[in-house]
């Protein structure tokens, strides 16, 4: 079953819906979407150090992301920018240099399209592993932290006050970030893995009243993306990233009209 | 008796300073079990951060601060949520904390917002979600209560039920309470403790050992020192208006 790369390319899309549903809440409300973005920018720079000195991928990916998380913080404590800047300056300036380090590449043959927005061929078994794998890993942590995190998501000054260590969950959440990267671009491409942790969730927020209902809204939004996006790849012979993401447009849009007609109810 | 009373948290000369300019300096006090500290001072006098440095909110502080206890309720003067999140009353009551239902009635219903439960945050009136944030910091049973400004917004009649509730707590429940209030009413008739800031301790004492006070009638006004005939200590400097310390 698994030698079908179309069931492949849709287990691995089920494992990323999985993931990114949740986690994908935490980064709408802690206004982390332009962070992602820029996680996933530098993730073409992971890419191409993995080529280069011969790593994992998705380590590769997992350790620059984390360095430009670093870096971040650094450069918010040197400089009086606006967070904006300093986001833009990093996702701009790593892809950059990313793709200057490809030029010197000559000698690999290298699929820079797949990388920037999915490949739907590429999903190995060994892909499937790391997805299932990792997102076991990232979720079972995601749930022991969920009390804490929430709570320092809310109000920082109140978490820490009673005890519950916001520094910390905060850093665990920006490592968990960086590791969905790196597990997810190769089915969504870099471009396009911020859409996924982010679209699913805003469509979820659209018609849900409590944090428990929007993750799980937010996971069957993702799911449904992956499934109607992928079948549609395959029928029109489109790139798998574009086609989810736009699946998942097109639910959220939905969702839209779903919360005009309650919020027309309640009137 | 007083001194078998335990120690919950102990400030030792604490104080704070952002980009170079000092909050507040200088500050000592003790909470005990079933006592209510409180800080009164003018606006910006440094109360809200000295009850942070209390919290150990502040990353970087002078002085020692020493918590003998982990159950700590905090109710904060401002508390910014991103209203775009979906959290009803309920959730937001078991934020740091886990409740049965039970508890979570029974806290609401002593704040008087039982009836709020399945309520969107988002949907209060500013008094209401005072109450709720009573509510969900008594509903832990903490040892520690800290309620900075905890009624501002509330209708008159339910900050004088509210008050008498925070009274009622510390008994029953025996917890410390350190409170920053504006109400010198409140502050003068149910406090064991207080301490008067502007930037630094200006004077401090038992409001009912200590008599009306010479710099606490220049930081309030006259009218205030009528408000409690009883409150009274000596004073060694004075304040000029930009701030400095004039030493008498």
């Amino acid at each position: 079953m698994l030698d079908d790369f179309f069931i492949r390319a849709l287990l691995a899309g089920i494992g990323i819906a999985l993931i990114t549903g949740p986690i994908g809440c935490f980064v709408i409300w802690r206004r982390l979407s332009f962070f992602a973005g820029t996680l996933a920018h530098s993730a073409l720079l992971g890419v191409t150090m993995a080529l280069v000195f011969e790593l994992n991928i998705a380590l590769s990916v997992f350790l620059i992301s984390a360095v430009i998380a670093i870096f971040l913080l650094q450069l918010q404590t040197k400089t009086n920018l606006p967070n904006d800047a300093l986001l833009g300056l990093l996702a701009h300036s790593s892809l950059a240099i990313g793709l200057v380090i490809i030029g010197f590449l000559t000698t690999i043959r290298f699929d820079v399209m797949g990388l920037l927005f999915g490949d739907i061929l590429a999903v190995s078994k060994n892909d499937l592993l790391l997805i299932w794998g990792g997102g076991l890993f990232i979720l079972i942590i995601l749930k022991i932290i969920w009390k804490p995190l929430f709570a320092s998501t809310i109000n920082y000054d109140l978490a820490k006050a009673e005890g519950m260590n916001p520094d910390r969950y905060n850093a665990i959440f920006t490592i968990l970030m960086a590791a969905i990267i790196a597990i997810s671009i190769k089915i969504v491409g870099l471009l396009l893995i911020t859409g996924m942790l982010i679209i699913p969730a805003a469509l979820a927020r659209n018609i849900s009243n409590n944090p428990i209902q929007m993750a799980l809204l937010s996971t069957i939004g993702g799911l449904l993306s992956i499934l109607i996006g992928l079948f549609s790849s395959l029928e029109f012979n489109t790139a798998s990233g574009p086609s989810i993401i736009t699946a998942a447009l097109l639910l959220f849009l939905i969702s839209l009209i779903k919360t005009k007609k309650f919020s027309e109810l309640k009137k | 008796m007083e001194n078998k009373k335990k120690v919950l948290l102990k400030v030792e000369n604490v104080g704070v300073s952002m980009n170079d300019k000092s909050l507040v300096k200088g500050v000592s006090f003790e909470v005990k079990q079933g006592e209510i500290v409180t800080l009164i001072g003018p606006n910006g006098s440094g109360k809200s951060t000295t009850a942070k440095i209390a919290l150990g909110i502040y990353k970087k502080i002078d002085g020692k601060v020493k918590t003998y206890t982990n159950k700590i309720g905090y109710v904060p003067q401002k508390i910014s949520i991103d209203w775009t999140l979906p959290i009803r009353v309920s959730d937001f009551m078991t934020l740091t904390e886990e409740l049965t239902q039970d508890q979570i009635n029974i806290a609401l219903n002593l704040t008087g917002v039982e009836h709020l439960k399945n309520k969107s945050l988002s949907n209060l009136s500013g008094g209401e979600f005072q109450r709720v944030l009573i509510a969900r910091a008594i509903s832990k049973q903490p040892e520690l209560l800290v309620l900075d400004e905890p009624v501002q917004g509330v209708d008159f009649k339910g900050e004088i039920a509210l008050y008498e509730l925070i009274k009622k707590i510390s008994e029953k429940m025996k917890c410390g309470i350190l409170l920053i209030s504006h109400d010198l009413h409140v502050v003068m008739s149910a406090t064991d403790y207080v301490l008067c800031l502007n930037g630094h301790v200006c004077c401090s004492g038992t409001p009912h050992r200590v008599v009306q006070d010479s710099k606490y009638k220049e930081l309030f006004g006259d009218r205030a020192s009528n408000i409690l005939s009883l409150y009274e200590h000596k004073h060694d400097h004075t304040h000029s208006p930009d701030g400095t310390i004039d030493q008498k």
